[in-house]
């Protein structure tokens, strides 16, 4: 429905430049954020995907309550 | 080190809980009423045929349903997943236990002023935002105080790694708050209507740039974040990929706010970056589905387990859910699949694919968990969670299926051309005749899913009922030893990142602000683009009355005012819709779905005694109609008293009506009226009926009066050109 009338947003002067600042920012901030994923350390990795598994520890003690 | 001990707030978990099921009760129970009105249009008249009730109709209703399923079913259900998660993933109790508790009460005030003003009619029409200005107010007050409970917790927390769960939960809690106010600007007229401060082609941009975003960051992203530490609790083992998750995060949050300026300016960009935006349009399918697989996969070699733990079955049919929606988004962005999808029942499919499968399963399996843990005591009865499991996959199926076809029969049957040029089907009633059996299919899929979830809510109370409550659950773990805020030695710099929380929320929040401004600024700026028309004017003052009945009744819930530029439309409809027609209105009111046919050019087509007879009883008019009566509408006494202060209100946001237009307001709808009631009279059925009646001070007036100018602006420029 919307393609309709995009038309009136494609004639105001100098608007291509919100696209393209859009979609090179974020063609950047994708990029640089892949580097750094793959460049975690594994062991942090491992050790952050554990967090939600580690708070059964003290189920016991809660039974007293 | 030195470990403290704490105590977890359950009871805020379970407030959240108890809220999620009844609400979920409600919200469905409200969705099969309305899945049965297209079949039994008549089922709610229980004061007789020429009682209707204004409260009961589908317009008023159908709102209803949307918001108590997406706000109050949920919107509870996430927050039961936030307040449960978010304590024992930073090893702190929650920010502080007023907030909660004013969060919980407010939230729950929030629904109940909803379910009471959404049927007496006070609406702002716009979709998942109809909430008139008040209760909007309050929305963003409730949405503040979570945001400083959630921060605060993960100020206070004693784990300096942040898991991604969180990160989801952050980028929800900003992105709603900068959509919900951007979308819901709006001049009050009185403590409860108000008019959006921008029209038509603008408004529509800005609502559905809301609707696309609401849809993303309060039934995606905080689902995703319960996901990421649900599925891996229950399935007992770390998440399949947790690279992939945080790529899935930033792409997401990314993609959504910062590619809508693609999606709206596409043919205006350069070549190179159409291509570059293409290839990654392409790419962009991954995150979704990496999510997805990440999900899944995180139950390899657990396969066992799904078969016998019910909790894992809802995850797995949920996170199916989210890969097709996510798929089925994409595909209906392409123009031509567009084309056939929009407006008709194959959208409605679309969505309950997500709010059934995804958001609905999602919840009920932490729910049956939850349950476990809260009341320290197994589930009272597995078979039952899995006869609801079947239940409600069941009726997933029986929901969409029918709807797939049914989307499919009408868009079809919508553009189908006989050899001479003519419209097959140049009734619209014809089309949706065709389609009730399949309407009748999706009512048996709405009673299976929710009478399966009457059995969770039983299965809970049970439960509830047989186990011990732990309001305040013990818990210990070391305090959080201050270190540097710089990076220490050997420390990524994402690891930096993300235990400097402040710092991190800041970042998200200039992104999203970025994103958000780089798509707002074109929209701000398409008002004075738009291609004015001489001779579209502003409405009168009785028309104006008018379209504020249509807003009340949520006619736009099934007829929209949008023609598009298609040869079935032009010969079905008339001339196609400009834009620099609908500058005048405020909001705009194009619909989403044709229940009915399009009313943008409905004025002049039928006499006014055509529309009186219709709205008191379309089956009178038109043979084999689901449109409900509207008798009341004959009944109500006009109340015009405010009408010179909507009309100031509109001058503030640009109509054009002069002082003195304004000062004899009254007067001219007065006239308008006894016009109208003039043309009636010429009936002499309608003498017989309704003689001895004064009709011109009846809403029925004024919404003929809106309903005869619609579309006629343009026919008048074309005449003056001749």
């Amino acid at each position: 429905m919307l393609k309709f009338i995009k038309h009136n947003l494609e004639g105001i002067d100098g608007v291509e430049i919100y696209p393209i600042i859009s979609l090179l920012l974020f063609f950047l901030v994708f990029i640089a954020m892949l580097i750094f994923v793959f460049k975690l350390p594994k062991k942090n990795i491992d050790e952050i995907s554990q967090l939600p598994l580690d708070n059964d520890t003290n189920i016991k003690e809660i039974n007293h309550e | 080190m030195e470990k403290e001990q704490f105590y977890y707030d359950n009871k805020i978990v379970k407030m959240f809980l108890w809220a999620t099921i009844l609400w979920g009760v409600v919200g469905m129970l409200v969705g099969l009423i309305v899945a049965l009105l297209f079949v039994f249009p008549g089922l709610l008249e229980i004061a007789g045929a020429d009682n209707a009730i204004s409260w009961l109709s589908f317009g008023r209703l159908r709102p209803l349903h949307t918001n108590a399923v997406i706000f109050a079913f949920v919107g509870n259900g996430i927050f039961l997943g936030i307040y449960y998660s978010t304590q024992r993933l930073l090893k702190a109790r929650m920010f502080n236990d007023v907030l909660s508790r004013i969060h919980f009460w407010g939230w729950q005030a929030i629904i109940v002023a909803a379910a009471i003003t959404l049927p007496l009619g006070y609406t702002s029409s716009k979709e998942y935002a109809e909430l008139e200005w008040p209760i909007d107010i309050a929305v963003v007050l409730i949405w503040v105080v979570f945001g400083i409970n959630l921060i605060g917790t993960i100020l206070k927390r004693r784990q300096r790694h942040i898991y991604v769960a969180i990160w989801f939960y952050i980028a929800t809690l900003i992105t709603i708050a900068v959509l919900y106010i951007f979308n819901n600007l709006e001049m009050p007229i009185t403590a409860f209507k108000s008019y959006s401060v921008y029209s038509g082609v603008q408004d529509a941009l800005i609502q559905w740039w809301y609707g696309h975003n609401a849809v993303a960051f309060f039934l995606t992203t905080p689902v995703l974040g319960l996901m990421y530490y649900f599925v891996p609790k229950v399935a007992n083992r770390p998440v399949y990929s947790y690279r992939l998750s945080i790529i899935h995060f930033w792409t997401l949050i990314f993609l959504y706010i910062w590619a809508g300026p693609h999606h709206l300016l596409y043919t205006a960009l350069p070549e190179w970056a159409q291509n570059l935006g293409t290839v990654f349009s392409i790419m962009l399918i991954f995150p979704s589905w990496g999510g997805m697989i990440n999900g899944l996969l995180t139950l390899r070699g657990a396969w066992d387990k799904v078969r016998e733990n019910p909790v894992l079955k809802f995850f797995v049919v949920a996170i199916t859910g989210y890969g097709m929606a996510t798929f089925e988004g994409p595909m209906l962005s392409f123009k031509n699949l567009n084309a056939i999808g929009h407006y008709t029942d194959w959208i409605v499919g679309h969505v309950h694919i997500g709010a059934l499968a995804w958001n609905g399963f999602m919840v009920a399996g932490i729910v049956y968990w939850l349950a476990e843990k809260l009341w320290k005591t197994p589930l009272y009865s597995k078979k039952l969670a899995n006869t609801h499991f079947w239940l409600g996959t069941l009726g997933i199926l029986f929901y969409a299926i029918p709807l797939y076809i049914a989307g499919f029969m009408q868009a079809f049957m919508w553009k189908q051309f006989n050899p001479d040029g003519t419209l097959v089907y140049g009734n619209f009633l014809e089309t949706v005749t065709q389609v009730l059996p399949m309407y009748m299919m999706r009512a048996i899929g709405g009673t299976l899913y929710l009478t399966g979830f009457i059995l969770l809510a039983i299965n809970v109370i049970k439960t509830a009922k047989v186990g011990s409550p732990v309001e305040d659950e013990l818990a210990e773990a070391a305090p959080l030893k201050q270190i540097s805020g710089k990076r220490i030695a050997g420390e990524g710099w994402h690891t930096w990142l993300e235990r400097r929380t402040v710092l991190f929320t800041i970042l998200t929040t200039v992104a999203i602000l970025i994103g958000g401004l780089v798509e707002i600024v074109p929209l701000i700026l398409v008002k004075s683009n738009i291609p004015t028309i001489s001779s579209v004017k502003p409405y009168t003052p009785l028309e104006l009355e008018g379209r504020d009945i249509y807003i009340r009744e949520g006619c736009n819930n099934c007829h929209s005012q949008m023609i598009r530029p298609f040869r079935s439309e032009v010969e079905r409809y008339g001339e196609y819709s400009k834009a620099g027609e609908f500058v005048y209105d405020f909001p705009f009111l194009w619909g989403s779905r044709r229940t009915g046919p399009d009313v943008h050019r409905i004025g002049g087509k039928y006499n006014d005694n055509w529309h009186f007879n219709h709205m008191l009883d379309p089956r009178s008019t038109s043979p084999g109609s689901i449109m409900p009566r509207y008798s009341w509408l004959i009944k109500n006494d006009l109340n015009a008293s405010n009408i010179e202060d909507k009309m100031t209100g509109l001058v503030k946001l640009g109509v054009p009506y002069s002082s003195e237009e304004i000062a004899g307001a009254k007067d001219k709808l007065l006239a308008q009226a006894k016009e109208i009631e003039g043309n009636l009279r010429q009936d002499p059925e309608f003498v017989t009926n309704y003689g001895s009646s004064n009709i011109q001070n009846k809403e029925i007036v004024a919404l003929i009066a809106y309903l005869q100018r619609l579309g006629t602006d343009i026919k008048a420029g074309n005449t003056a050109k001749k």
